[in-house]
């Protein structure tokens, strides 16, 4: 469970990103995180993952007290996260495989669990038959999908996904949503941060708007509705 | 305990797969850290023969005393005990006035017949004497005016301006040996701190992938440092590789050339400089990774 508690983020140069921010994401939910570019979004994602701190009130991630967690506790926070970037951010090097597999061997997981647990999770995702390739052999949505398997592969509570569709063609993101719902379906909570209007639009599916560091609208089964 | 034995296995394979899967950075680190260790090591092994030639030289300065010649050869030979007896002292060659002729004579040469007729004892005009060579030459005059309070000894004769020479060209020698090892090591360093740098630069995105999926700083840390660790030895090896190579044919073209120059056989420190690389091989290797990758830690 996430839950922001009247949260404030003042950057260095003076940017206030959140002005009083309060928000709970409940276990086993799907939400969409909208709103237009420097709302706040991208501050919210970050406060969850632990790469900056609140200034004011409390950010609760899965148990963790993101104002008073210890440097040294971030890791296993972050291990019951997983996160899904614009830009997919694959190691280019490495095969869609080992991209996996390096999630897990991070973590310390044994091989012979590494070994069971990366071929179940890139046939999830649909791209098994793709293992042995490298990411620049694959085109963006099937990227997008080792990257959601990375996500899942250590088995978080929760997938964050942050403009998971940035990159990809009408049809490809709508795959890729329609992915992330069935793993919401198998118990993941599942967050997406998106300003994409028709793509939450097809979903029923809790809507935050936030804009101006505040939230704006919260519904759920709705559409991309702080605009009307 | 089993997690521990994966880890370390994981570790030094990660560490061994990255260097071929990064082959340009990984060749570049090598080679950096190789040509820093050889132009260091060569000037090193050039500082050490330049100090074994001023060595030989001091060696080669020695104090003549020379025994009053009212004592006969035994009693004379009997005064080394007193002179051994001197701190500075390294060692002792005694020469009887017998040989003492006949080195003169040699000297001499043709003119040699002049001394003809001093060969008998009570004849022989030169006195019983001992070689001194010193441990310190530096210590010369000091060594002297013990020489001179032995009653024994008659007289003594030395060079002493020619240590004072020695002693001054062996410090402007170190002076500048040491200056120009120290400006060689701080550029090494910093060429080979930013190969390193470079090399970690390269990999922060992966550094970054890690730190979001929850890997620990040390789980992140350590197979940079095994990396590291092995191209800074491989660089160790190929610069000794390199040292032997070029030293051996720099000695051949040398000696073929000037045949009486005396230069150190490589094989008198190879040990020696294996081991002084191999350290600074891991220093630089595995210490320098451990440095460079904790900027990239922050996330």
């Amino acid at each position: 469970m996430i839950r922001f508690i009247d949260v404030y983020k003042n950057y260095e140069n003076g940017t206030k990103a959140l002005k009083g921010l309060s928000l709970t994401i409940e276990d086993g939910e799907f939400l969409f995180i909208v709103g237009p570019s420097g709302s706040g979004k991208s501050t919210v994602v970050k406060l969850i993952t632990g790469e900056i701190s609140p200034t004011e009130g409390r950010v609760i991630v899965n148990g963790y007290n993101m104002s008073t967690i210890k440097s040294r506790e971030i890791p296993y926070m972050r291990r019951t996260l997983g996160v899904v970037f614009q830009d997919f951010r694959l190691i280019e090097k490495k095969t869609v495989y080992e991209n996996v597999a390096f999630a897990m061997r991070a973590v310390g997981a044994p091989q012979r669990v590494i070994k069971k647990r990366v071929p179940y999770v890139l046939d999830l995702v649909g791209i098994l038959h793709k293992a042995r390739r490298r990411p620049d052999e694959l085109a963006g949505g099937e990227q997008q999908r080792v990257a959601i398997a990375r996500a899942l592969v250590n088995n978080p509570n929760m997938i964050i996904a942050d403009e998971p569709t940035g990159n990809l063609d009408p049809a490809r993101s709508l795959e890729l949503m329609m992915l992330l719902e069935r793993i919401n379906s198998l118990g993941t909570t599942v967050l997406v941060v998106t300003h994409e209007k028709e793509l939450v639009d097809k979903f029923s599916k809790r809507v935050v708007a936030i804009d101006g560091g505040m939230i704006i609208s919260d519904k759920t089964g709705g559409y991309y509705q702080y605009e009307k | 305990m089993k997690s521990k034995r994966v880890n370390i296995k994981y570790f030094i394979s990660e560490g061994v797969k990255n260097i071929f899967l990064h082959g340009f950075m990984s060749i570049a680190a090598i080679g950096v850290i190789a040509a820093c260790l050889l132009v260091t090591g060569s000037f090193t092994l050039i500082a050490r023969n330049i100090d074994a030639v001023i060595e030989s030289i001091e060696e080669q300065n020695e104090i003549m005393v020379y025994i009053d010649e009212t004592l006969g050869e035994e009693e004379a030979q009997n005064v080394a005990v007193k002179i051994t007896a001197i701190d500075n002292v390294k060692s002792v060659e005694f020469i009887s006035k017998e040989k003492a002729l006949k080195n003169f004579k040699d000297k001499l040469d043709e003119y040699s017949y002049i001394l003809d007729g001093f060969e008998n004892s009570d004849e022989n005009p030169l006195r019983h004497g001992f070689r001194i060579r010193m441990k310190d030459i530096a210590m010369h005059a000091e060594t002297v005016d013990a020489l001179q309070k032995i009653p024994e000894i008659a007289s003594t004769n030395s060079r002493q301006d020619i240590s004072q020479k020695l002693i001054q060209v062996r410090r402007v020698v170190n002076a500048i040996s040491m200056a120009l090892l120290i400006m060689l090591g701080a550029v090494s360093v910093f060429i080979i701190a930013n190969t390193v740098k470079l090399t970690t630069f390269t990999r922060r995105e992966e550094i970054a992938i890690m730190k979001m999926v929850g890997a620990t700083d040390g789980f992140i840390t350590f197979p940079f440092v095994v990396e590291g660790l092995v191209l800074g030895e491989i660089g160790a090896v190929l610069a000794f590789f390199c040292q032997w190579g070029v030293y051996s044919y720099i000695t051949k073209v040398l000696s073929d050339g000037i045949g009486m120059l005396d230069i150190i056989p490589f094989a008198d420190f190879s040990w020696q400089l294996i081991g002084i690389f191999a350290i600074i091989g891991v220093i630089v290797g595995a210490g320098g990774s451990a440095v460079a990758i904790r900027k990239f830690l922050k996330v």
